[in-house]
């Protein structure tokens, strides 16, 4: 089988990959609502712990995802059937487009905190993919359509920091964990809704590939404009008191609890490898029928959906750090899982459950906590630099993993991995302590 | 504006795009219809082709009522009318008893399939495909068939991709995965993990090549089915394609002139090591190479200005040659001598 060397999947990106299942929205928009039962506390009388402007960025992310996943969905059949590419070509240029991804967000970052209105930094990024998505409908050539996804992507890379800004400065700071789990949850129902559009476009017109670029289009112009439209310029914007930023002082970004969280986020994230290794971990050990591939992405984003908002909240409770770090023991748990198929028939499924709920561990927390450890007017930065160390490590951590399971053996090395991983969480646990206590009630 | 004013401009543009997108939708399906129960542009013509002859079996492409379905032309005359077949399929070889033939099922979880075809173009057996099908040859006799195919190829785009290639008798046993072979790197034996087997051709029922791919490097090796092994025996050759006679490599060379992505056809003299790059194509060819006779090569290629149609293309094996439309409206070329 050949290496899988993506690295993971980037915090705050939505669930790359194939389809999903949508049967948790409906809970979920259930636990958007401020039950009476839940507003025991003086805050939430005042300000609903997810207020509008979260869920309206989360829809702004839902229909982007519906937009990128559904054509996502079709591009291997598209450039094999339409293009006569074969999709081997992708493969070599991808880990170039993650690295430049990466390397956009500290950009936008700072960008975003620079200019004060991380609206506006936002809306570039989500336009970009959007024109990126016109030039897909006439780009025919390798050559002209990896350049449209290399656009696409550095889209992706500039909105995401300064869009957590915002969800970090709109929310309630003691339901901030919770904010971001419904804005994960949000942009998963999306993910999940592309591809099943694209395949019931093509259901209806065998070869309408050009319905489902259009589609795409239209949902991309949809996200952007609910963005411009319906969320206020001054979320997470500078306020007059605050002092305009005039260069990246990386000094000012770099508080002390910042940099714990960096080296902490960062050794964690070496031991962190692309989910498809762990898809060949089970397919090698537990003669999983390789046709089933795709639905293992599924299962991963059913269990992140179901997960995302629930442990948020528990964030909320009991520490944010706490979730952040003991998440990693769930990943941990997966390692094990696979690589000792020892539950039978039971093992994929509660391998990608306790996959599912690492990313919901950790990923909208991340930049939770990362918006909490630096000064407000520097917020986006502070996101921007943790997520890209997460990024940075987990593609160091696949490739150091390819070479140890060259030499060690796919159960060997995932063993070790997971047995690596559980020992660091104390220390990291430690390490963190109470960085980011609930703010007082 | 304000807030109520834009909540309403919001809802203007909803409308506005789903009216847009629904309307190019419903013109999408009004041409796709059309189109489907368009007759061929190109000659074509009931009568079976004439017996004995040698032909060409491939993928007719234009777009009408026979997309997608194999065609069939007498070598004499590539370019006159054509016979269908029937037989949809995405790749296709055939000898003159058989023919294999991989194709995508679409649905709500596209299903991908490798069937074997009599002589008649019917249905004789057919097998699972991991994923989208991407090359298939059959042995000279017609008794082995060898398939690649993409594995996730639906994911391909976060987390990398992988082929599998599996060779099987025709209505027998199959040897499995190329991948659990032994594999044997410049003479000595070693257990990658990262490897990658695609694009077979036979020499006869027990030996073959194939591409492997591991720690970066392409190698064409030889396999032995008999022993399950797979000895490399070149590096930097992609997808081959054994000469009628058997002395000869056909392949894809990864870059094009002037530093471009894509691949180049080329030949290895497998006797002396000796290859000869033929960059009179420079457009990207990315198929595996079908020799139409011991001097001339053959390969599809997709139209730049009009989607979803490819012509096959004849290449002569000498430096400098110029390639010449062979077939238009064509794929997946297999020459049945």
């Amino acid at each position: 089988m050949a290496a899988l060397e993506g690295p993971g999947r980037a915090p705050g990106e939505a669930r790359s990959g194939s389809s999903t299942f949508t049967r948790r929205g409906v809970r979920l928009y259930l636990s958007l609502r401020d039950r009476p039962g839940t507003s025991t506390e003086p805050r939430e009388a005042r300000r609903p712990p997810v207020g509008r402007v979260v869920v309206t960025l989360g829809v702004v992310s839902l229909l982007t995802d519906i937009s990128s996943e559904s054509v996502a969905s079709i591009l291997p059949l598209y450039l094999t059937a339409v293009v006569g590419l074969s999709p081997a070509a992708f493969g070599l240029v991808d880990g170039l487009y993650q690295g430049i991804s990466a390397l956009v967000r500290v950009v936008s970052g700072w960008g975003s905190d620079r200019t004060g209105h991380p609206k506006w930094v936002a809306m570039a990024g989500y336009g970009l993919s959007f024109v990126a998505r016109i030039f897909l409908l006439f780009a025919g050539g390798l050559a002209a359509i990896s350049s449209v996804l290399a656009v696409d992507r550095i889209g992706k890379g500039i909105r995401t920091a300064p869009r957590d800004a915002m969800i970090s400065a709109a929310a309630d700071p003691a339901h901030l964990g919770r904010a971001f789990g419904v804005h994960r949850s949000l942009d998963t129902v999306g993910a999940a809704i592309g591809p099943l559009l694209a395949a019931l476009i093509l259901w209806a017109i065998p070869d309408g590939y050009g319905t489902v670029l259009v589609t795409s289009l239209c949902f991309a112009f949809l996200g952007v404009a609910l963005l411009g439209l319906l969320v206020p310029s001054g979320t997470g914007a500078r306020t007059p008191a605050q002092a305009p930023v005039p260069e990246f002082r990386w000094r000012e970004v770099s508080t002390p609890s910042l940099r714990r969280l960096l080296v902490v986020a960062g050794v964690l994230g070496l031991l962190t490898v692309g989910d498809g290794f762990l898809y060949l971990v089970l397919l090698d050990s537990t003669e999983f029928d390789p046709r089933w591939f795709p639905v293992l992405y599924v299962g991963t984003n059913v269990a992140y959906l179901a997960l995302a908002v629930p442990l948020g909240r528990l964030a909320d409770r009991v520490g944010r750090t706490r979730v952040l770090v003991l998440g990693h023991l769930a990943l941990a748990a997966a390692y094990l899982c696979a690589a000792l198929p020892l539950l039978g028939a039971a093992t994929a499924v509660v391998t990608l459950a306790l996959l599912g709920t690492f990313y919901a561990a950790t990923d909208g927390v991340l930049a939770a906590v990362a918006g909490r450890v630096v000064p407000a007017h520097l917020r986006a930065s502070g996101i921007a630099t943790a997520q890209t160390v997460v990024v940075v490590a987990r593609m160091l951590a696949s490739v150091g993993f390819g070479l140890l399971w060259f030499a060690l053996g796919p159960t060997v090395a995932m063993l070790a991995l997971g047995a690596v991983l559980a020992a660091v969480v104390p220390a990291a646990l430690a390490a963190l302590g109470r960085l980011d206590e609930p703010a007082p009630a | 504006m304000t807030a109520r004013q834009r909540s309403v401009a919001f809802l203007v543009l909803v409308l506005l795009v789903l009216g847009a997108g629904t309307a190019y939708a419903l013109g999408d399906l009004h041409r796709s219809r059309e189109q489907l129960s368009r007759p061929p542009t190109v000659p074509s013509r009931e009568s079976a082709i004439a017996p004995g002859g040698p032909y060409l079996a491939f993928r007719h492409t234009g777009l009408d009522s026979e997309y997608g379905v194999v065609a069939l032309v007498p070598l004499a005359d590539p370019a006159g009318p054509r016979t269908f077949t029937g037989a949809d399929c995405d790749r296709v070889d055939a000898t003159r008893d058989h023919a294999s033939c991989l194709v995508s099922e679409r649905g709500v979880v596209t299903d991908f399939e490798a069937r074997t075809l009599g002589a008649d173009w019917q249905v004789e057996g057919t097998a699972p495909l991991p994923g989208l099908p991407s090359r298939t040859r059959l042995s000279p006799d017609g008794s082995l068939v060898a398939t690649t195919s993409f594995v996730a190829g639906h994911s391909y785009l976060s987390d990398g991709f992988s082929t599998a290639t599996v060779i099987r008798e025709l209505g027998g046993r199959s040897y499995g995965n190329l991948e659990k072979f032994a594999l044997e790197v410049d003479g000595s034996a070693t257990v990658p993990r990262d490897r990658n087997v695609w694009g077979v051709t036979f020499l006869d029922d027990t030996t073959f090549y194939a591409t492997v791919a591991t720690g970066g490097t392409t190698y064409l090796a030889r396999g032995d089915l008999e022993a399950r092994t797979l000895s490399t025996v070149a590096t930097g050759v992609e997808c081959p394609s054994l000469s009628p006679d058997g002395t000869r490599v056909a392949f894809k060379q990864a870059g094009r002139p002037g530093g471009r992505p894509g691949w180049t056809p080329a030949v290895l003299d497998l006797a002396t090591g000796a290859r000869l790059v033929l960059d009179g194509e420079s457009r990207n060819v990315d198929d595996q190479l079908e020799w139409l006779d011991e001097d001339t090569l053959l390969y599809g290629l997709p139209r730049d200005d009009e989607a979803g149609v490819t012509d096959v293309w004849s290449l002569g094996v000498a430096a400098g040659a110029e390639p010449v439309l062979l077939v238009e409206q064509a794929w997946s070329p297999a020459v049945v001598r």
